[in-house]
């Protein structure tokens, strides 16, 4: 399957996603798109941005009692689960680490295994990215605003980008 | 969120064996006995097929079932996934939220 990630006033972005055996192949990535990939860990991150933490550890009860409980026992477990999965997705994107110029013939497998470690670090970039900008309802769902004109516009293109290759993923893993 | 980690555990043990304290009971018979539900919220970040998967993992739904209470959160803004005893909602709870969905443990009144 071909995708093309269009910038409709220069160019498209195109990549190349399949399945191979035990593993999701993307290649013939476009070096925008191989930079958004490699940015998929540090979009995680939530330091500096309170609303993106509080998304990433969403009180449980509007109970007092419970949320103290909670952060003493279970976000500290939530922590590791989520450091965890980012650290595959790491590991995984080292395929990246080349000569800029190679990246149109660089392909990055993702271990079918390593499947809901992706999942789970996609999810946790698109949420701390909408976080930071506050996206509304109706960005979130405009699927073809164009052009990138700011860091905000580029923040919905990674939202939308990531969100793309969790489809990808769910499709594979669901068969 | 009765679970003790293993800090907690080394930071208790001592050389010295110490009278053990009786803790105050938290938790009274009544407040077990109250029926909780496990509620999951709408979020526009979240994938509709994301979020679907999820409700058939955690809970074992069938993928009608799962799909039907996707489009109660997405249409409503919340939609009521299991009821039931506190321990089991917790942990029901704590595994959506290791999924990033937005979760939360209410007392059904």
């Amino acid at each position: 399957m071909v995708i093309s990630c269009s910038r409709p006033w220069r160019k498209s972005f195109d990549m190349e996603i399949c399945r191979q055996d035990d593993a999701l192949q993307i290649s013939d990535l476009d070096p925008f798109l191989a930079e958004l990939l490699r940015q998929i860990p540090e979009s995680t991150n939530p330091d500096g941005a309170p609303a993106a933490e509080a998304r990433l550890f969403s009180r449980p009860s509007a109970e007092k009692k419970i949320c103290a409980e909670w952060k003493s026992y279970v976000e500290p477990e939530l922590r590791r689960l989520f450091r965890s999965a980012t650290e595959t997705v790491t590991d995984d994107l080292t395929q990246l680490n080349g000569n800029e110029k190679s990246l149109s013939n660089c392909i990055l497998h993702i271990p079918i295994a390593h499947a809901d470690a992706w999942l789970n670090t996609l999810n946790q970039a698109r949420l701390v990215i909408a976080a930071k900008y506050k996206f509304s309802d109706e960005e979130l769902s405009d699927h073809d605003r164009s052009p990138i004109g700011s860091r905000r516009d580029l923040g919905l293109f990674q939202v939308n980008f990531y969100g793309f290759l969790q489809e990808f993923i769910l499709r594979e893993i669901s068969g | 969120m009765g679970a003790v980690n293993a800090g907690q555990l080394e930071k208790g043990s001592t050389s010295t064996v110490e009278a053990p304290i009786k803790e105050k009971e938290t938790r009274s018979e009544e407040e077990l006995d109250v029926p909780w539900q496990v509620v999951v919220h709408n979020d526009p970040v979240n994938l509709m097929t994301y979020v679907t998967m999820v409700f058939q993992r955690v809970f074992g739904y069938p993928r009608e079932k799962a799909e039907r209470h996707m489009l109660e959160v997405h249409q409503k803004g919340r939609s009521i996934l299991w009821s039931g005893v506190r321990e089991p909602a917790e942990f029901y709870v704590q595994q959506l939220h290791g999924y990033l969905l937005l979760a939360t443990l209410e007392k059904v009144v």
